[in-house]
């Protein structure tokens, strides 16, 4: 079983964290940090295997990891997953994410997946990932299978005018709404700071 | 204008999506936290809006905070808004935030049951399939329970992607609701063998999760799984089979024999890593499970280290880590393939990861023999030295300390070594484990009685230069050491040479800075110093050391009466008041040193760590009882301490103080003395080891010159080296010393065999340097031996460790959605669905119609066949209340125990069979079967089990032609049967899993005649009784026997009484209060044509002869004028036969039993049997209860043992038409009527 996946950048940010059994909130975040703090501090010439974080599971339970560039891939499973089998499984989803995300950066090596990629695309690579590991276990593995899958995912999307065209949905329904009500409860200053936000950086 | 500006924010508010939010927070790093506040209010704001589009933006940015670690589970219900769109993407999104951040706690999750399950059942598999990923993260035992019925039909889906999700959600299905996994198990298990890769995998998956668990109850799929294992060839699903194995294993040794083949190809012909890894590993562990020592089985323990040599010498660094990992399991069964590749774990130790390099310490651990201990630990103390971390230090002593005392010290041949090695551990600086040390130093000292004069030698010197050890406040880990240092001197002090040295050491005013436990120590082992000093000093009038003495103790004891630390303060002026009136008494020129040493007499003996736990608990004792009736609540609190202030007497104390005397102490400690002898629980000092002051003395030991006067850090090289070059000359010379003995004894005895041990340094040929004698560690007197003190009561896998062979019961079907189970829950139920989709309802009312229409036919057509199920479920209701006459325990020992050993010999048929046809393995699993009777029950006419049956040797001629005639009818029915169910073709059930021992001999194309062990009991017009006699697997003196009663006449049967003259040696099992003649009444009435089972339960005192007993059944038939009374006569046999259990045995332990030579023999031989051998075995096996151990062509080996626990061991050969049979039982006559009895079987046919 699979106990979680965490992906983090050289700085211990979180950029995408998926857990099978529940914890709080507040508790994930102290596993982000103590997980950080183990893995960061080894060298990327020593072994991928790390035994012993406290906060997650006990004995039984190892923390299998890769790193890339500024990305760390870690997984922490118990003693039924083969320790290099998930290596593997970490390269592919690595993989996937550059195939099936950006397909424009299909040339590219993957082990470059770019972080900022990760970053604006975390529900992409949730669902990804949702094809790959199932409620902790491993669910499929063929390659093509899973591109397909996402790829019909995305097609069926698209088809319903996709997430992208929610918010001009949403402006077309604000305007056909009562219009003197709304600044009531809109702080107007706070959207003039928001302004500056919205220019690409 | 202006309101063209605010609508153009107001447009780009709206606009913020994922990609802004996250831009957004990068944008404000230095007030990230105001910046998502100001978020999560917008976000609030959305969330408000009725457009779902904006919600399912909110809702997708949510997901992202809850990444950061906000908490979002106040928008709980605005994303179960989400999940319930209309639109894949939208519900995409809001199943993704659910199982972000929804879990068992969550309320809002029970609103959902209807909305999953309408996705579940959508024609749009991503809707199904977005729903199961969902559902797999948040699935609640309530959810398991409503959707497990939609999931197990989803698990037969058309789609390939939707049935590979729900075999997979299976296994979180069962955590949350254990009562589901035996009603889906058999659909599961024929997942195995789907056609789709993906789905065939998730089932091997869901599988082995379950059987890593609870491995026992898994074992009958083994023979699938070993198909798969040679048949498939996805990496993935082999892998996952193979860590299996590695589990069934230590279950089943013969399975290991069968898999060893297979692995060794697959080790030799892969080339993915990951499977050589896991194939070595299994083979590993199925080594581990043979019993060592098989000769062929040293080539796989070589290639398994060969290929671990070279994953270890492999530079990826991974490799290296499994390696060793994989090295450290073979250790414990093979220490000596290991022990070759010492020199490359040594190296691993100066790896550069840190990982590695405790696996290899790991791996020393179990390398260590006497031979080479002294050698490691040099090599590891070099380590420590070099050592920069002091984490890794930390780890590397206590794995020094880890190695030397393992097994009770068992490797420590020279004790004077390892206290020199505890004792240059203590230089570490900055460690934590000074308590380790400590407790090491006081372990061994008390323990071994011969290194003690070395050991407080060894103390007085660290005691002597303790500023060494607390100078540094950072070393304050170490200090720890001193306090077994000064506990060590005290109690021992008879060895000290001299004793006011130590005093004077122990007393110096820097010990005050010391913690506060070890100055406590300090000062009490001062005055046990005292005593000694006294003692020496005995004898001599006027004696000025022993007076200087005392000085020396009421000089520096003030120093610590005035400590802050109670304990200290406390002993300090107990023990000064002490001294000074010895000192009186010292000058008045008394003998006081006699007294004085008194105090400290007695010896400590160590004691478990677990005693205190293992005492029993006294019969009689509840802990949980009241000693004194609890304070009843009236009673006011303000009174109460008034009470007791009132009631204390200080004069009475004091008077009784003063009254003590000498002798009036000394007859007091004699009487605590007699308490303390009569009172086991007391830890005591045995009788010889008394404190003996003149015993072996200090040189009796040899002691290495160590000069006092140096400190510590002895110049060039450190003491324990030393010892090893000692060590290794005294080895040296033993062995030289030996050869001598031994060559004078080779010539003495020339013609003799040459010694075994003979060879270079055998690990016996290491004789520890002195006479050890180590204490053990004391435990109680009968304390409990069990040692499963680490079970994890809430390991959530302990519920499904559930039998997956017993059939299904109907009480065990799953919920079928017609209406909730539970009335409390469906108004919440119903508001929900009210509720949720608000506005969903405004938009797409008459979809909701549709969807309500929907639901209502198919619950429609879902009811049409429970109303099916219900019929046969009425039916089988009718006669289930009704049948049990005897308790349920009766019932249950009768019952399951027989389909497990069924299981047991099918699994055993295969192991010992090489080829397995396919055919035979589908037959082979039981719970199958099980299901074959589930549906054959629900199709064929209920009146099967009253069906004529087969008969047992004491059938009456009268009756026999009718019999056959009976037998033909009975398979006819039975080819009827077949046609019906073809797939279950093999499976000739009559009577539930009776009869399952046949099914493992079904490997051959002839399928088996039925058989059953009912016999005829007694007949007439009116009623039928066929019986059935078994052993009761719970208590030895029982038999149960199952009588089935058939009303063969037109009336009512009623008050049916069943009674029986019991003899001597037979008793009919009556209710209490019940007299010894009275009858029994048969719990059920006989509409016409019905029959139904009653058991009844005999107590037997001798099981060796067969015997007969004479009963009656009255009853009365009431038709619909008249009722008359009746009453028939019959004879219950009792054959030897019956008293016999089937009981698997393995072939070792079988083969043990004959060689012990208990046994004694008879034999059997019949003549014209033409039938196929397996039928003959089948026969045995199942008239007689017995089971096959092996079969060799047409021989065959059988076991069976009796309830009182004879063993019954049968061997079996054919040659044409001639069976002989030998067999040995530990019961002559037991024997000989059970052969009787199979001749009379094998007569009959």
């Amino acid at each position: 079983m699979i106990k979680a996946i965490l992906i983090f950048n050289n700085h211990g940010k979180p950029r995408l964290i998926r857990f099978y059994q529940y914890f709080a909130e507040d508790m994930q975040q102290q596993i982000i940090r103590e997980t950080f703090h183990l893995v960061s501090k080894r060298d990327d010439n020593v072994c991928n295997f790390l035994e012993g974080g406290s906060l997650i599971g006990g004995s039984d339970y190892k923390l299998i990891y890769r790193h890339y560039a500024t990305l760390y891939f870690v997984f922490c499973v118990d003693s039924s997953e083969s320790e290099l089998g998930i290596l593997d499984l970490i390269q592919l989803i690595c993989f996937f994410v550059s195939v099936c995300v950006f397909v424009e950066t299909l040339d590219k090596c993957f082990e470059n997946v770019c972080e900022l990629d990760l970053i604006f695309h975390m529900d992409k690579v949730h669902y990804i990932l949702q094809e790959v590991v199932m409620g902790g276990m491993v669910l499929e593995t063929n390659m093509n299978e899973i591109v397909a899958q996402v790829e019909l995912q995305n097609r069926m999307e698209k088809s319903e005018g996709g997430l992208s065209a929610a918010p001009a949905r949403a402006v077309s329904a604000v305007k056909n709404m009562n219009l003197p009500e709304i600044p009531r409860n809109i702080n107007i200053g706070d959207i003039n700071i928001k302004v500056p936000s919205l220019s690409p950086f | 204008m202006a309101l063209k500006i605010v609508k153009g924010s107001i447009d780009r508010m709206f606009d913020k999506n994922l990609q802004d939010l996250v831009r957004g927070i990068r944008n404000h790093k230095d007030d990230e936290a105001k910046y998502i506040s100001t978020c999560i209010d917008e976000i609030k704001q959305e969330l408000k809006q009725d457009n779902i589009a904006v919600k399912a933006n909110a809702v997708c940015k949510l997901t992202y905070l809850q990444m950061l670690g906000y908490d979002v589970s106040w928008a709980a219900f605005n994303i179960v808004e989400v999940m319930s769109s209309s639109k894949f993407t939208y519900k995409r999104i809001g199943y993704l935030a659910a199982s972000q951040c929804f879990h068992e706690g969550t309320d809002v999750i029970m609103l959902t049951t209807n909305q999953i399950r309408k996705d579940l059942s959508s024609p749009n598999q991503y809707d199904t399939g977005v729903a199961l990923t969902g559902l797999s993260c948040f699935v609640t035992p309530d959810l398991a329970r409503d959707l497990a019925n939609d999931i197990m039909t989803l698990m037969s889906h058309t789609k390939p992607y939707i049935r590979k999700k729900a075999v997979l959600i299976m296994y979180k299905v069962f955590l949350k609701y254990p009562e589901s996994l035996r009603p889906a198990f058999p659909r599961l298990k024929e997942k195995l063998e789907d056609p789709d890769p993906g789905v065939q995998s998730a089932a091997v998956n869901v599988i082995c999760e379950l059987a890593r668990r609870n491995p026992k109850n898994y074992l009958s799929l083994a023979p699938l799984f070993f198909k798969l294992m040679t048949s498939s060839t996805n990496n993935w699903v082999l892998i996952k089979i193979i860590k299996l194995f590695g589990a069934l294993t230590p279950l089943e040794p013969r399975l290991g024999k069968k898999l060893i083949e297979p692995l060794t190809n697959l080790i030799h012909s892969t080339s993915a890593m990951s499977l050589l890894y896991e194939c070595v590993n299994t083979v590993i562990a199925v080594l581990i499970s043979l019993s060592s020592g098989m000769p062929n089985h040293s080539a796989s323990i070589q290639l398994c280290v060969q290929k671990l040599r070279i994953l270890i010498e492999d530079s990826d660094q991974n490799l290296k880590y499994l390696g060793l990992l994989a090295m450290s399991k073979i250790l414990k069964t093979h220490p000596k393939s290991v022990q070759s590749h010492k020199d490359l774990i040594l190296q691993c130790l100066d790896d550069k990861d840190e990982s590695i390099r405790l696996r290899a310490l790991d791996l020393l651990y179990g390398m260590v023999s006497k031979k080479n201990l002294m050698e490691i630990v040099k090599k590891l103390m070099l380590h420590v030295d070099k050592a920069e971390g002091t984490t890794y230090r930390d780890e590397l002593l206590t794995k020094i300390i880890d190695i030397c005392s393992q097994s009770n010290f068992q490797y420590i041949t020279n004790f004077e070594w390892y206290i020199s090695i505890l004792v240059e551990l203590t230089r570490l600086e900055g460690t934590r484990h000074g308590h380790l040390i400590a407790s090491q130093m006081l372990d061994v000292a008390i323990r071994v009685k011969a290194i003690r004069g070395f050991a407080v030698a060894q103390m007085a010197t660290l005691l002597d230069n303790a500023h060494l050890l607390t100078g540094n406040t950072q070393r304050n880990g170490i200090c720890e050491v001193l306090y077994a240092a000064a506990w060590i001197c005290g109690e021992f002090s008879e060895h000290l040479e001299d004793p006011m040295q130590t005093l004077e050491a122990m007393l110096r005013p820097k010990v005050a800075t010391l913690p506060g436990h070890i100055q406590a120590v300090y000062v009490q082992n001062a005055a046990k110093l005292f005593a000694t000093v006294l003692r020496k000093h005995d004898g001599e009038t006027e004696s000025q050391a022993a007076q200087e003495t005392s000085q020396l103790l009421i000089d520096r004891l003030p120093l610590f009466v005035q400590s802050a630390n109670l304990e200290v303060q406390e002993r300090a002026s107990c023990i000064l008041q002490l001294v000074k009136y010895i000192q009186k008494l010292q000058q008045k020129n008394v003998e006081v040193a006699e007294e004085v040493t008194a105090l400290f007499a007695g010896e400590l003996n160590p004691v478990a760590p677990k005693a205190q736990k293992k005492v029993p608990i006294p019969e009689g004792l509840d802990l949980d009882a009241w000693i004194n009736e609890p304070p009843s609540e009236s009673e006011s609190e303000d009174e109460k301490p008034k009470a007791v202030f009132a009631k204390e007497e200080p004069k009475h104390s004091r008077s009784r103080h003063t009254e003590v005397d000498e002798k009036e102490l000394a007859r007091r400690r004699e009487v605590r003395k007699q308490e303390q002898a009569n009172n086991p629980f007391y830890i005591k000092a045995s009788p010889s080891s008394q404190k003996v002051y003149d015993a072996p003395g200090v040189e009796h030991i040899p002691v290495v010159q160590i000069d006092l006067s140096v400190p510590l850090k002895v110049p060039g090289m450190p003491m324990s080296d030393q010892y090893l070059k000692l060590e290794v000359e005294r080895r040296q010379k033993e062995k030289a010393e030996r050869k001598k003995k031994e060559k004078k004894k080779k010539r003495e005895k020339r013609g003799k065999e040459r010694k075994a041990d003979s060879g270079p340094e055998s690990e016996e040929d290491i004789t520890p340097a002195h006479q050890v004698d180590i204490v053990t560690e004391e435990m109680p007197e009968n304390a409990l031996p069990s040692d499963d003190d680490d079970k994890d009561p809430n390991d959530p896998h302990k519920a499904l460790d559930i039998d997956l062979d017993k059939p299904l019961a109907d009480s065990e079907k799953l919920p079928v959605r017609t209406h909730r189970p539970e009335a409390l829950k469906s108004p919440a139920e119903d508001r929900d669905s009210e509720s949720v989709p608000q506005e969903t309802k405004k938009k797409s009312g008459k979809e909701k119609k549709k969807d309500k229409e929907k639901d209502r036919k198919r619950s429609k057509e879902e009811k049409k066949k429970k109303k099916k199920h219900k019929e046969v479920e009425e039916e089988l209701l009718e006669s289930q209340p009704e049948e049990a006459v005897q308790s349920e325990e009766t019932k249950e020992a009768a019952a399951p125990p027989t389909s497990t050993s069924a299981e047991a010999s099918d699994l055993d048929f295969w192991l010992s069979s090489a080829p397995v046809p396919p055919a035979a393995q589908e037959v082979t699993a039981p719970s199958s079967a099980a299901a074959a009777v589930d549906t054959s029950s629900a199709a064929a006419p209920e009146s099967e089990p009253d069906e004529p049956k087969d008969t047992e040797p004491e059938d009456t001629k009268s009756s026999k032609h009718k019999k056959k005639k009976q037998k033909k009818e009975k398979e006819e029915k039975e080819k009827k049967k077949k046609k019906r169910h073809h797939h279950h073709h093999q499976h000739h059930s009559d009577a539930g899993g009776e009869d399952s021992v046949q099914n493992g001999t079904v490997e051959e194309e002839e399928p088996l005649p039925p058989m059953s062990n009912y016999s005829l009991l007694a007949e007439n017009s009116y009623i039928k009784m066929v019986y059935d006699i078994q052993g009761n697997h719970q208590d030895e003196s029982k038999v149960v026997v199952s009588v089935i009663f058939e009303n063969k006449s037109d009336s009512f049967l009623k008050s049916m009484e069943f009674n029986v003259l019991d003899s001597l040696n037979s008793k009919l099992q009556r209710p209490e209060g019940a007299g010894a003649h009275d009858s029994l009444t048969v719990p059920f009435q006989l509409p016409p044509g019905v029959s139904n089972e009653a058991r009844f339960v005999f107590s037997v005192q001798s099981i060796i002869m067969p015997q007969k007993l004479k009963g009656t059944l009255t009853f009365i038939v009431k038709s619909d004028e008249s009722s008359t009374h009746e009453k028939l006569d019959f004879k219950l046999h009792f054959t030897c036969t019956s008293y016999l259990i089937t009981t698997p045995c393995y072939s070792d332990a079988y083969a043990k039993l004959l060689e012990s030579g208990d046994l004694k023999g008879s034999s059997l031989r019949l003549e014209g049997i033409n039938m196929p051998f397996h039928h003959l075995l089948a026969r045995i096996c199942f008239h007689h209860h017995f089971s096959v151990v092996e079969r060799i062509d047409s021989c065959a080996s059988m076991y069976s043992r009796s309830i009182q626990g004879h063993h019954v061991c049968l061997l079996v050969k054919t040659s044409d038409q001639t069976v002989s049979i030998d067999a040995k039982c530990d019961e002559p006559s037991l024997l000989g009527n059970v052969l009787d009895e199979i001749k009379q079987t094998f007569s009959k046919c």
